[in-house]
């Protein structure tokens, strides 16, 4: 009855189970912490999947990492071929095992010099494991895989059940113990030691899919804590053992108010004038030749400029080739690589499985830190007849790369110019779609760019043209024309038009200045005439007055002396002399 | 049951068959296995051989050299090559057979 209680009071208070970090990218993040520590963890898997690597970058780790020494007990190969065969991967077992920290023990079973009479027990096999591991005091078993012992011995009953007391032998001590397992047919391992080893599976899967090989990894069962259920994909590489923790990415990233230009001033205005959202996605899609490289390596020049690392995946063109390539339209990448500011990595699509490039990508990111990254073409990676789970796959890496507070740039061909879509619906998940199309009009290929979304930003809803030249990208104003907006030698055109237009207004003004001039300066003349006149005529009206009292004058003076000598005897009495003038008239 | 105690029955002359018989503590098992392997040479070697005991309880790091994995563990060193055989050496013609000292297949059960 008090069962139920139990558990469900378990399950409202999870104590969470101690765990042993193995030290290996992506594994422990996906496990919460790594295996369970004190237990045994069984790795399983086809041949060649990697469960040795797996198991060897474990005690390596641990000796190296988490200062707990490991004990490998191979069943399968000697120390000496162990140690070359991980020495490439930077994992030096000699001098861990000089330094103390591993031994390797390496047990050979030769059936045929091997004859069984009677009852037996494997004490011999737990005594060798029980001094190496007190001889280091080892924290860490790795068994290689238990399962040889089959094939040199051939009571099974009793390996069963020697089997099963090394397990909980192993618990006892307190060691945390890596198993391997050879996977079997319809089992998950051939010999069943799924029925032992009960609290964490771990199963690695190599697959070939379309010729390439891809290598998965999943968590098939850890009793006692949470753990990713999905298949991850991961890689062996000159690092060791990568599992790509896609599905540990939320929607929870940080936003920045910061812009960064797009490093082509023309499209930064397009954008509000100050171009992309730090930690955004961009989407540049185009059609063959259309400039989405040119756009894309813009955006890195300018990151370097402003001194912030930059990565450049390139899926299309080796690192040198697009130095070259960007090197016509005036940008100098060679400089920032040399500098160590730019990071080209190069690789074909088809060179490996999708699930490695991620891998890598991630490695990079995370070995980097770039503040900008660009994929050029995300497309590629993709391929013909992608599957639903590739797709969600790259989805997921986007969604890393914004968790990373990086900006990324992600081009992409389209074939068809119209479709404002694109082939996995990369258009939710970006917040800038910029797209580039090739017109061919009057026998010309044209350029043109517009912005297809922006979030969170006021941007232009025109469709401009831009030019490649030396000096890098141009963009040029807009001209509408009948048949929409104008590019190249219909542009050119309409701009001759435009100045011949003006150049005749300006004539034509001219023109009328000068006739108005003219005008004017016959009305000057004109009025200067009059005035001569005017004056002229004052000017005998004056002398006209003058004449006249002048010959008044003259007169009065005459008629005086007329009288004067008329009168001469009566000149004394003046008044009647005047009578007598009058009477006399 | 001490290391080398079968020593002292040999005499000091080049042995034809040197033997090791590997224990881990005095348990049944390898009590009974060292009566057998006892019993099997003073009838078909004697005089001719050695047995060394080897407890790897205390000396743990003798495993290793001959590969030692089940318990109780008979080499053979000499002659060459080096056999083995695991288990209490109980069926005395697989002893005999494993330590080459009758060809298998012939006088059985005669």
């Amino acid at each position: 009855m008090t069962t139920p209680a139990r558990t469900r009071k378990k399950e409202s208070h999870p104590l969470e189970l101690a765990k042993c970090a193995t030290g290996i990218a992506g594994f422990d993040e996906i496990t919460f912490g790594g295996v369970p520590r004190g237990r045994p963890t069984l790795v399983c898997g086809s041949a060649g999947c990697g469960k040795t690597l797996f198991g060897l970058e474990f005690l390596v780790r641990g000796a190296r990492d988490y200062g707990e020494p490991g004990v490998c007990i191979s069943f399968e190969e000697p120390a000496a071929d162990l140690e070359a065969n991980v020495r490439s991967l930077g994992f030096d077992l000699v001098a861990l095992q000089k330094k103390k920290k591993l031994v390797i023990d390496y047990i050979q079973i030769e059936k045929d010099r091997i004859a069984e009479t009677g009852e037996y027990d494997l004490e011999g096999l737990f005594v060798r494991i029980g001094y190496a591991i007190d001889s280091v005091k080892a924290k860490r078993v790795l068994l290689d895989t238990p399962e040889a012992l089959f094939a040199g011995l051939s009571d099974e009953g009793t390996l069963r059940s020697e089997l099963r007391r090394l397990f909980n032998w192993l618990k006892a001590k307190g060691v945390t113990a890596v198993i391997t397992g050879e996977q079997g047919e319809g089992k998950i391992t051939r010999h069943g030691l799924e029925e032992y080893v009960s609290d964490c599976v771990v199963l690695l899967d190599q697959r070939v899919d379309h010729s390439v090989v891809t290598r998965r990894l999943r968590i098939m069962k850890y009793r006692g804590s949470r753990h990713g259920t999905n298949e991850y994909p991961f890689l062996i590489d000159e690092q060791g053992f990568s599992v790509l923790p896609v599905t540990s990415v939320g929607l929870a990233h940080a936003v920045f108010d910061e812009r960064i230009s797009s490093g082509i001033p023309g499209l930064d205005e397009m954008l509000g004038g100050k171009g992309y959202f730090r930690g955004s996605s961009v989407l540049v899609t185009g059609t063959a030749g259309s400039g989405k490289t040119s756009v894309a390596a813009s955006f890195v020049a300018a990151a370097c400029e402003r001194g912030e690392p930059a990565l450049y995946f390139s899926f299309e063109e080796s690192p040198d080739q697009l130095v070259r390539n960007m090197r016509s339209v005036g940008m100098n990448l060679d400089r920032w690589r040399k500098q160590g500011q730019l990071f080209v990595r190069a690789a074909r699509p088809s060179a490996f499985g999708l699930e490695m490039h991620l891998v890598q990508i991630h490695q990079l990111i995370r070995d980097i830190h770039p503040r900008v990254v660009v994929m050029d073409p995300i497309s590629s990676l993709l391929g013909d007849g992608a599957d639903h789970e590739v797709k969600t796959m790259v989805l997921r890496m986007v969604d890393h790369l914004k968790h990373a507070g990086a900006t990324a740039l992600f081009t992409a061909m389209v074939d068809d110019p119209g479709l404002e879509t694109t082939d996995i619906n990369l258009s939710s998940l970006v917040d800038t779609w910029i797209q580039l199309k090739n017109v061919e009009t009057d026998g010309e290929r044209n350029r043109l760019i517009q912005v297809l979304k922006s979030r969170g930003m006021a941007h232009s809803n025109q469709v401009r043209e831009f030019n490649l030249s030396a000096k890098g990208i141009h963009l040029n104003p807009v001209y509408l024309g009948s048949g929409g907006v104008l590019t190249g030698s219909a542009r050119v055109l309409r701009e001759a038009q435009e100045r011949a237009l003006d150049a005749a207004r300006q004539e034509e003004l001219q023109r009328k200045h000068n006739l108005i001039q003219r005008g004017l300066r016959t009305l000057e003349t004109q009025i200067h005439a009059l005035q001569a006149e005017k004056e002229a005529q004052e000017h005998e009206l004056a002398l006209m007055g003058t004449q006249e009292s002048s010959h008044r004058a003259t007169l009065n003076a005459e008629r005086q002396t007329l009288s004067i000598s008329r009168q001469e005897p009566g000149s004394k009495p003046n008044g009647t002399s005047n009578k007598a003038g009058s009477k006399r008239v | 049951m001490k290391n080398g105690t079968a020593k002292a029955k040999t005499p000091k002359k080049e042995m034809a068959y040197d033997l090791r018989l590997y224990v881990a503590g005095q348990t049944p098992r390898s009590l009974h296995a060292f009566s057998n392997l006892k019993r099997i040479c003073d009838e078909h070697l004697a005089g001719r051989y050695r047995i060394q005991i080897i407890d790897l309880l205390e000396n743990p790091k003798l495993a290793k050299g001959d590969q030692i994995l089940a318990i109780p563990t008979l080499v053979r060193t000499i002659p060459k090559p080096a056999r083995k055989i695991i288990g209490d050496l109980s069926n005395t013609d697989r002893v005999l057979v494993g330590l080459d000292i009758r060809p298998a297949g012939s006088w059985d059960g005669q």
